[in-house]
């Protein structure tokens, strides 16, 4: 994997820093994402993930640092490049931000009628060919609002790769899911990827599906990768922080308790109030 | 009492200050949406899909107010007029007011609260969902895709509807006039004919009717994409879109009338 990232990665991350008001998010963060890989993107709430999406997207652009797509320089590009990049990119959003007023049919058939002219007939083979690929087929007349949160996620899946990208983004595709959409989801990203030849970035905090499934695994932490590696280096990682992470501990070197002021003697100014 | 007066001070220049600064954000989004109103024109389909959305929608509340407003202007013209044995002129007096006044601001008015408001709401909430934002990531851009055929259909639905209600407005004072006041059909019409003028006022009154229509459409896209993306900052969108739409159409309403009465 270590060799296949340093000959050939899709996605290059050179010093970034990036802040939101005052608080900052990114702090000189190094990534590399190998093409035809799956990699995780891991860390706590709060941990920049879906921003860091956002940088590689060009929707953010960074304070510091470069962001490279493909060779391309996400950040220096004019929007008209840009936009022809974000063809060639599937996004899966955390809410499926599937078009409300459209079919299933519809939303999967969107990206192509906006981008192709392709005849009718032969958006309806592909799009047909996209839900049977995510198993709803049957379902391209009803409505998001008709979905359950598992089915409208693979139509999201459907639509991220519509116009068959050389890379998709997940951004939290297992949040919310039962145990049986969330088994169907992972198998489907990585069967996909490797049918389809996609490079798959998964923001995600779910540590068990990660491991299943990521090729490469990168833990984020106070603007920072604190840890990566394969899942099986990083689960041997003895660093605290990682440990804490994987092991879903409540105190560690992130802290349960947001700072404050020291605790006997914020109660004892309740007292002077009396 | 000197502080009291001063905060007020200070909280009135705060506000004047942040009603500028809207005004021109507002500006700019013209100014960023300007390129993607042209662009928008080659998809006509998008704007035919939305003037349906928001001007057949708005059809029958303006076809019962305009019937209504025209039927009580009837009634009110005839019972000032009788006094001067001046009925004769009932169907110029409803004519002129419908088609230099109340067609226009009302049919605005109208479509700001139900059309306007469903428009901020719409874009406000897609944009709450994400659906912007999926937009931007599938390399479509939302301005052009989304934003720019629901100003064209506001814009193109204002004129036509503000024309409907007076058209109508005039049959309801006709029905009244000629059915229960007793007038004759004839005097109705033929004072009307010749005293309403096509320049004068049924231009004046479309010129009205499409600055009011480019207002509103503007002020309900800008407020639903310009929206705070949850639930409140939606909800406060929408009033703003009515309550700035009205106040516009009305102070609009006021410099226009002054002009064209005494010519630029």
């Amino acid at each position: 994997m270590d060799s296949d990232k340093s000959t050939d990665p899709l996605i290059v991350m050179r010093g970034v820093s990036f802040s939101r008001g005052t608080r900052t998010i990114f702090r000189d963060l190094n990534l590399t994402v190998a093409r035809g890989s799956i990699t995780a993107i891991m860390g706590g709430s709060g941990a920049g993930k879906s921003t860091l999406l956002g940088l590689i997207g060009g929707r953010l652009r960074p304070a510091q640092g470069t962001v490279e797509v493909a060779g391309l320089r996400v950040s220096d590009l004019p929007r008209k490049a840009l936009f022809a990049l974000r063809q060639r990119m599937g996004m899966m959003f955390q809410s499926n931000a599937l078009l409300t007023d459209l079919s299933v049919y519809e939303n999967v058939a969107f990206p192509m009628r906006e981008h192709t002219r392709l005849s009718d007939a032969l958006i309806r083979h592909l799009v047909l060919m996209k839900l049977e690929l995510v198993g709803l087929r049957g379902a391209r007349d009803l409505y998001p609002a008709e979905l359950s949160g598992g089915m409208a996620r693979r139509v999201a899946l459907a639509r991220a790769i519509a116009l068959d990208p050389m890379m998709v983004m997940y951004d939290e595709p297992f949040t919310g899911l039962d145990p049986i959409s969330m088994g169907v989801i992972v198998k489907l990203i990585r069967e996909l990827n490797d049918a389809l030849s996609m490079t798959s970035i998964i923001v995600t905090h779910d540590v068990a599906e990660a491991c299943t499934i990521a090729d490469y695994i990168y833990l984020l932490g106070n603007g920072r990768v604190v840890a990566e590696g394969t899942p099986q280096d990083i689960q041997k990682t003895e660093s605290p922080e990682v440990r804490q992470f994987m092991a879903g501990l409540p105190d560690g070197p992130v802290a349960f308790h947001y700072p404050a002021a020291e605790y006997i003697s914020d109660l004892q100014q309740g007292e002077a109030l009396r | 009492m000197i502080r009291i007066v001063v905060n007020s001070l200070s909280e009135l220049g705060r506000r004047v200050i942040a009603g500028v600064g809207r005004l021109g954000r507002a500006a700019l989004f013209l100014g960023r949406l300007a390129p993607s109103l042209g662009v928008s024109l080659t998809r006509f389909r998008l704007i035919i899909q939305q003037l349906y959305m928001t001007g057949v929608l708005t059809f029958v509340i303006i076809l019962v107010s305009g019937a209504f407003v025209g039927m009580i202007l009837a009634l009110q013209g005839y019972n000032t007029l009788v006094r001067y044995d001046a009925q004769s002129s009932l169907g110029l007096l409803v004519a002129l007011s419908l088609t230099r006044e109340l067609g226009p601001v009302l049919a605005a008015l109208l479509f700001a609260g139900r059309a306007g408001s469903a428009l901020t709401a719409e874009i406000g909430l897609m944009k709450a969902t994400e659906q912007l934002a999926g937009m931007e990531m599938m390399a479509v851009d939302p301005l052009t895709r989304v934003v720019a055929p629901r100003f064209w259909a506001g814009w193109m639905a204002v004129p036509l509807l503000a024309m409907i209600f007076s058209a109508i407005g005039i049959l309801g004072a006709y029905v009244v006039a000629v059915g229960d006041l007793g007038l004759d059909g004839g005097v109705f019409w033929s004072q009307m004919q010749s005293g309403v003028s096509v320049t004068n006022d049924i231009l004046g009154g479309l010129i009205k009717s499409v600055v009011f229509g480019f207002v509103v459409s503007w002020i309900a896209v800008f407020e639903g994409y310009d929206a705070h993306p949850t639930s409140e900052g939606v909800s406060r969108a929408t009033t703003r879109t009515v309550v700035s739409s009205s106040l516009a159409i009305l102070g609009l309403d006021f410099i226009m009338t002054a002009f064209m009465l005494r010519g630029l």
